[in-house]
């Protein structure tokens, strides 16, 4: 199943190294990983996208809470949460494709936020599934390029991952 | 505690970090990355520098140093090489969870990066092998990374770790103070076991019908062993150890069915797949102890699993009632609750579960042939532990003889059997010995080995002379890799790919050539006079090299083969 986790940890240099290598070392899989430093200097907040059984799963919160570096760990899914993830889609943008990007940015409440004579570079938010569903119904010979930053997730409500 | 406004050189703050930990012993080799710190090593005389011949022998000297006293093992190598040297020596103490620290030199800091002179990302190639590992780029940081270091090596499971110093940082001044306690947030490893846990842990064991204790290498890291003595015979229950267990549990206790494991005893693997509830305490459910897992569990059992690492607890095996704790405070609980409560046994079950048990027994599955002409290796081991009177430290390298070390020198004290027994590192066994005979000058040490592994750190007898240490190595040389041959005899047909070792060198002359004592034995009658000699007043001094010509084809019975389960073992063929 996937799953969400967040974590809080020392904002130092190899931290991040320290996260993937355990992944990469335990043959964990990684959908995706995201981190920046927080409100307070000292500390990073990572989200990681994986996958696995309930027993690895396990394995992967109890060997993250074991770097000496993670000062605390969560499992989004143990509760409810919002996800969120953003995209920039660089799309050709001559003759009808003109037109039709425009129109399909708009259906998905995303903005274009660069104009060139032949292309537009489209910014969308929401969750993976939503910017999926976006790549699927644009013309595949009309995408030039994406970016995509992996997911950040927060918990619902009195949900709060602080130390 | 020294407080001053007096200025220090880091390597100066470094030394002092050292004796502020009452560090003994430092196993280390020079280089262009450490002269400030070997500098500053040439003005104490607090502690001693023992220079080795090869970094990774200086790790395994540290670590066998922990082992044997439950101290901090120290290492001290340079940049580049020496760093990479040490690789083998750190991850064969993180696999065994044994605390040390080592102190790298690093390039200096503006030239880290460059691909400079001896230079290599010592941080980045260690991460995987240490419990934790820093980087010092500012001298005033010194003192505080030290405190953490000890103190992350030697708390929580234990485990290596790193301090990497550009050597800039050693020459740069500072005033030097020792923070007196170490906090870190990140880092509260659980020592006290819940008391609901426990409780419902003794309820099984006092009820079960077939109880089984499993005990591994965390009750000799945690000091556990009396606690645990104190347990078993409470509770009167049977009781096996893994490798790195041995000795946590005295083997002479009328309740230890010996090792398990690829290994193990018949009634020690019978006993761990037929019981109903089984109490491992600091263990990990190794695959070389249990085997296949899904054959392991095919048959239900209750597991109450004692850990101080919860990633221990559930990786290969579902435990039912898991404990995270410091065993000792875990057993210690677990005594006072048997004291207060009294609980009732099922002692009908019980003495049923101690007739299968001696029935197991009763298969003698150590036996083995004597012979007249050839020496057997069991025999010497058998013989060592006589002329020794079962007190010596034994420290072993890796395969057949170190199988024959654990099986046939049966240990009644805990940090006595010194071994690597997660990584399975060839070449330990004559640094672990030095380690030892350096904690323990007064001891007897012996290092059992072979032709393949004693070849490995060699180079080490120049140390031991340096040092006067007076190791008696037991090299049991059957001219194969004995472990690799077997496997060859057993699931190759016969096919001996590279495992005979041709030209090997005339050792009597070797260890001399080192100013030691060497020894030839080729007959049986000859093996227990020479050991007694070696261990007699009169070589009671000098190192001795023991080189025992030992039958070519004996194997390593039990055997449970790769993959299989514990109750499918195979026997030697005269059983």
């Amino acid at each position: 199943m996937r799953h969400i986790i967040s974590l809080l940890m020392e904002n130092e240099a190899g931290a991040l190294s320290r996260v993937a290598g355990l992944f990469s070392a335990r043959g964990y899989n990684i959908e995706s990983l995201t981190v920046a430093v927080t409100e307070d200097p000292t500390l990073s907040r990572m989200t990681i996208v994986t996958s696995g059984s309930e027993a690895v799963i396990e394995q992967i919160i109890k060997q993250l809470n074991k770097l000496i570096d993670v000062v605390k760990v969560l499992d989004l899914n143990d509760g409810k949460f919002i996800e969120r993830e953003l995209m920039l889609v660089k799309v050709k943008a001559t003759g009808a494709f003109r037109e039709e990007m425009k129109r399909m940015c708009d259906i998905f409440r995303g903005r274009i936020i660069d104009v060139a004579d032949g292309s537009f570079t489209i910014e969308l938010t929401g969750s993976g599934n939503k910017l999926d569903a976006f790549i699927e119904s644009l013309d595949k010979s009309a995408i030039l390029e994406t970016v995509r930053t992996g997911a950040s997730g927060i918990g619902r409500g009195d949900r709060i991952l602080k130390v | 505690m020294e407080q001053s406004s007096k200025q220090y050189t880091g390597a100066e703050i470094l030394i002092r970090c050292l004796h502020e930990e009452n560090v003994e012993f430092v196993f280390g080799y020079p280089g262009g990355a450490v002269l400030n710190i070997y500098d500053a090593i040439f003005h104490q005389d607090k502690f001693k520098h023992i220079l080795v011949r090869h970094e990774q022998a200086a790790l395994h000297a540290a670590d066998a140093y922990s082992r044997s006293t439950g101290k901090v093992g120290v290492a001290l190598v340079t940049s580049g090489p020496g760093a990479t040297n040490a690789i083998t020596g750190i991850a064969t103490a993180y696999m065994d969870s044994i605390p040390m620290v080592i102190i790298s030199g690093q390039v200096p800091t503006y030239a880290i990066g460059e691909d400079a002179f001896q230079e290599c990302d010592t941080v980045g190639i260690t991460r995987p092998c240490v419990k934790h590992n820093f980087l010092v780029k500012d001298v005033k940081d010194i003192a505080a990374t030290m405190k953490k270091a000890f103190y992350v090596a030697n708390s929580g499971r234990p485990g290596p770790v790193l301090v990497d110093i550009p050597k800039d940082i050693t020459a740069h001044l500072h005033a030097f103070e020792y923070p007196e306690t170490v906090q870190l947030r990140s880092y509260n490893p659980v020592t006290k076991g819940h008391l609901g846990q426990i409780k419902k842990a003794l309820k099984l064991l006092a009820e079960a019908k077939r109880p089984m204790v499993y005990s591994g290498g965390g009750v000799v890291l945690g000091d556990a062993s009396e606690y645990l003595i104190k347990l078993v015979q409470s509770l009167n229950v049977p009781i096996t150890s893994t490798l790195m267990g041995l000795g946590g549990f005295p083997a002479s206790d009328k309740n230890f069915l010996g090792m398990l494991g690829m290994h193990g005893t018949y009634e020690a693997n019978m006993a761990m797949q037929e019981c109903d509830v089984l109490l491992a305490v600091g263990a990990r459910f190794d695959d070389r102890v249990i085997g296949n897992t899904e054959h392991f569990l095919s048959n239900p059992r209750t597991i109450i699993h004692i850990d101080i690492d919860p990633s221990s607890i559930s990786k290969r095996v579902k435990i039912d009632v898991p404990i995270v704790g410091d065993v000792k405070s875990v057993l210690a609980d677990m005594n006072d609750l048997i004291a207060a409560e009294k609980p009732a046994q099922n002692t009908e079950a019980l003495a049923a579960w101690f007739k299968q048990i001696n029935e197991w027994r009763g298969k003698k599955c150590l036996t083995y042939v004597q012979s007249t002409e050839f020496i057997k290796p069991q025999y010497v081991i058998q013989k060592l532990h006589e002329v020794t009177k079962g007190d010596a430290f034994v420290t072993s390298d890796v395969g057949q003889h170190q199988m024959w070390a654990a099986q046939y020198y049966p240990f009644d004290k805990p940090r006595r059997w010194i071994n690597s027994g997660g990584l399975g590192t060839m070449g330990v066994g004559l640094p672990y010995a030095m380690g030892v005979q350096f904690a323990h000058p007064e001891a007897q040490v012996a290092c059992v080995t072979g032709e393949g592994s004693i070849q490995m750190n060699i180079q080490e007898l120049s140390t031991c002379l340096q040092y006067n240490l007076p190791i008696k190595v037991i090299l049991l040389n059957n001219r194969y890799l004995g472990m690799v041959r077997q496997w060859q005899e057993f699931f190759y047909e016969n096919r001996y790919a590279e495992s005979y070792m041709e030209s090997l060198p005339d050792f009597v002359k070797l260890a001399e050539a080192y100013g030691h004592v060497g020894m030839r034995i080729e007959n049986p009658s000859d093996v227990e006079g020479a050991l007694a000699e070696a261990f007699s007043p009169k070589l009671k001094d000098r190192f001795v090299f023991m080189n025992f010509l030992t039958d070519q084809k004996e194997n390593v019975f039990p055997m449970i083969p790769g993959g299989k389960g514990l109750s499918e073992m195979i026997l030697a063929e005269n059983l």
